[in-house]
């Protein structure tokens, strides 16, 4: 469910993070903005939902993580609130002023949430100070470590390239020229992130994590990564941005699970001591209740799925102004 | 008080009462969409398309200010309250997420539907989505109540050798007694809330004369549904909801009361003030031996007083208190006042008297308030239990959250919504000033 998150919120945050630089004019950045606004507020609910999800599996982990990462939690809330805020607002007032002031606060709270969740994501995998009694101990500076500066940078760079690929299938123009060329920037920077954090990850974790060594069909998922690299710069050609869509949103459905390889079978692994990490197997539900919440939410995630797609469908092609809101 | 303690209870009831004013207004004004979508469907008189529209416009408002300060709650269950999420989450957590999966998706998807327009989704299809709109939010509001009548009547549980619960029967969570008569009532508050706001505003149309025809349908509507609602709120939800309370948190009931020496034939306290240092009732009002027959419906029963309770399982007693008086006492008034509205269209002086105009659109935050004391009664009368017999509230908060971030992001907090609640005041104003119009575009 969050792989889901990310790929969908991901490219509207993407989108959020290069608007600026992108979307030149008021009319180029209300067709930005109209071509994530039939959907962004759905994408949202995925995290909203994955939330939920977690409560009833781990409730250890979400309670150990929310409370550990207080500040930082706190933080994304606000910034979601600003992003959400400035999207409706934008459109609310004509005056140039008012709206730049929007379009800084949709630049601001998307690039931190992208930062924020990367950073968290870099955490997890590098492991946290989990004591004894299973929660954790440090501060929020130690989050900002350096190699979860290095993962949250990464998680802006994949994400805006995700988002110039979403801003290259929904506009034309202008605005669809400058989505091609950023697309071609940001696919080199993501290379050399993706390069970068994979070195930092085995000096990290010394070594190469466990499940590689017990599953080495494992190591599939890892090479997907370099399938979505590859895949992309095959869809630089500007006819291609379907395609360089789909290569987007593989390497980050492969970039998530590799990082949930790597802690595998952690959920939140303890760098104290390896004993007290949470796994799923500590801190799970009961199986009853891990059948019931399956069941009654599978019906429910089949009737989003098609919600989503006919909504993704109704919307789907080239965005004209006039059209949209906003 | 723990120091930490009270700082978490004061950010979530914050926070929590923020957000809990605007899905009061949605859960009831979908039902009145629906009705007027269904309406013009039967009779094809524009006047209800063109109200229907208007009204999801305030929804549409209102349903977003209500998803943003919802997302909050969620989160705070795992960064204030770590402790109760890791105790309970396996089984309080059923219903979280659902609301979430079936409920949202049902609102959102179908409120941007309707929304659409008719010409653009077809007849049919904008109907239905009128109907999936109050669908959604009533199921919602479901959820919630579930999920929170778990912590008011903990059902379908084992516990665990660790010392955490474990769910055994989820029907039993979800069809607990105790949400269903809480569910009735809360919704009936929400229909009743609907009913006030969509009579102010269409009281305001008619006093500064503009849109005559949408104001008279609104008042009217208002008027008609408003007596209905008003006594089915005191009878049978709220007496029902009582009926819960009695039987299973006698605590509340007696904090609610003022009730404070265990009596047979215990009376009625209508007006007065409690005095915890005595344990009495100040200046009293009573009918006699009334309460004892609310209660169990015997003039002579016996009904347990404070005192036959440890003094630290008491509730806050004078806040239980006041805020139950207050949420009768605007009851009444409102039943008074629309029982007034129903003589008046009787004698066809509603469109005409200025003064009921003026009250109605000036007791548009009433029913607001009421909802918010209620929901007071219900959430510090379960005081000091976070889940009523299990679990204390000063044992399932955050214990590696200090204080002073708790103050600092509550700080934050009434910040954000301090602004919040002026651009929500704005984008309302600027709605009602356009007035409700054909086939006008959503976001103009």
């Amino acid at each position: 469910m969050l792989t889901a998150y990310t790929v969908l919120d991901g490219y509207d945050l993407g989108v959020g993070s290069l608007s600026l630089w992108i979307a030149r004019n008021d009319e180029e950045r209300r067709m930005a903005l109209n071509s994530i606004g039939p959907v962004w507020n759905g994408n949202e609910v995925w995290l909203v939902a994955a939330g939920g999800m977690l409560v009833v599996s781990f409730p250890r982990v979400y309670a150990v993580a929310f409370s550990g990462f207080y500040l930082a939690f706190m933080l994304v809330l606000w910034l979601l609130v600003l992003r959400g805020v400035s999207i409706e607002l934008r459109s609310q007032i004509g005056n140039p002023l008012w709206r730049e002031l929007w379009d800084a606060g949709f630049w601001v709270g998307s690039v931190l949430l992208a930062l924020l969740l990367g950073v968290a994501l870099g955490n997890i995998v590098r492991g946290l100070p989990i004591g004894i009694d299973g929660y954790f101990k440090g501060t929020f500076a130690q989050m900002l470590n350096p190699y979860a500066l290095l993962t949250g940078i990464l998680t802006v760079v994949v994400l805006a390239w995700h988002g110039t690929n979403y801003l290259r299938v929904k506009t034309e123009g202008a605005l669809f020229a400058r989505a091609v060329r950023w697309s071609h920037r940001l696919w080199w920077i993501a290379l050399v992130m993706v390069v970068v954090v994979t070195i930092a990850t085995f000096m990290v974790l010394s070594g190469t994590p466990r499940t590689f060594h017990v599953y080495p069909a494992a190591w599939a998922v890892p090479l997907l990564i370099l399938a979505g690299l590859v895949w992309g710069v095959l869809s630089r050609g500007a006819e291609r941005s379907t395609s360089a869509f789909r290569s987007s949103a593989l390497l980050i459905v492969a970039l998530m699970l590799t990082a949930a390889l790597t802690i595998f079978p952690d959920l939140l692994p303890s760098t104290v001591n390896p004993q007290y990490s949470l796994n799923i197997y500590n801190s799970a539900s009961s199986p009853h209740a891990l059948r019931v919440s399956l069941i009654a939410n599978v019906f429910g995630m089949i009737a989003v799925i098609v919600y989503s797609t006919y909504v993704h469908r109704v919307f789907h092609g080239k965005v004209r102004l006039g059209e949209g809101h906003y | 008080m723990n120091e930490a303690v009270f700082a978490h209870r004061i950010q979530f009831a914050f926070t929590v009462m923020f957000h809990y004013l605007f899905p009061i207004l949605t859960m009831g004004l979908g039902f009145f969409i629906a009705l007027f979508s269904t309406l013009s469907l039967i009779t094809k008189n524009k006047r209800y398309a063109e109200a229907a529209s208007f009204w999801a416009r305030i929804f549409a408002v209102n349903f977003a200010l209500g998803v943003v300060t919802g997302i909050p709650l969620e989160f705070e269950f795992g960064t204030n309250w770590s402790r109760f999420s890791s105790f309970g989450g396996g089984v309080f957590g059923q219903t979280l997420p659902l609301e979430g999966v079936y409920a949202f998706f049902l609102e959102s998807g179908f409120l941007g539907m309707f929304l659409a327009g008719e010409k653009r989704v077809g007849r049919t299809l904008h109907w239905i989505s009128g109907l999936g709109v109050a669908g959604g939010s009533l199921l919602s509001g479901y959820f919630i109540v579930a999920t929170n009548a778990w912590m008011q009547h903990p059902v379908g549980y084992v516990m665990d050798p660790m010392g955490r619960v474990q769910l055994k029967s989820f029907w039993a969570v979800l069809l607990n007694p105790y949400a269903i008569w809480q569910y009735a009532h809360t919704i009936n508050g929400a229909l009743l809330t609907a009913a006030f706001v969509i009579g102010g505003i269409g009281a305001f149309y008619l006093l500064s004369d503009r849109h005559r025809e949408f104001g008279m349908l609104s008042v009217k509507t208002a008027v008609v549904a408003g007596v209905i609602l008003s006594i089915t709120q005191l009878f049978p939800t709220g007496d029902l909801n009582g009926a819960s309370v009695v039987r299973y948190q006698p605590t509340k009931l007696a904090a609610m009361e003022g009730l404070f020496d265990t009596v047979q034939g215990a009376p009625l306290a209508i007006i007065g003030m409690p005095d915890t240092q005595t344990g009495k009732l100040i200046d009293p009002i009573y009918v006699p031996q009334f309460l004892s027959f609310l209660a169990y419906g015997n003039f002579q029963a016996t009904v347990d007083g404070l005192n036959s309770y440890a003094r630290e399982l008491w509730p806050p007693v004078e806040l239980t208190y006041y805020c139950y008086h207050i949420m009768v006492g605007l009851g009444t008034i409102f039943i008074a006042q629309m029982l007034i509205g129903l003589f008046l269209l009787w004698r066809r002086k509603l469109y005409s008297s200025r003064w009921f105009l003026w009250m109605l659109m000036l007791t548009i935050p009433f029913p607001f308030i009421a909802n918010e004391a209620g929901w007071t009664v219900a959430e510090v009368g379960r005081q000091p239990w976070l889940v009523y017999g299990l679990m204390k509230t000063a044992a399932g908060t955050s214990a590696n959250v200090a204080a002073g971030e708790t103050i600092f992001t509550t700080m934050g907090f009434a910040g954000i919504y301090a602004t919040l609640s002026i651009l929500f005041l704005f984008l309302v104003a600027r709605i009602i000033h356009r007035g409700p119009q054909e086939g006008a575009p959503v976001h103009a």
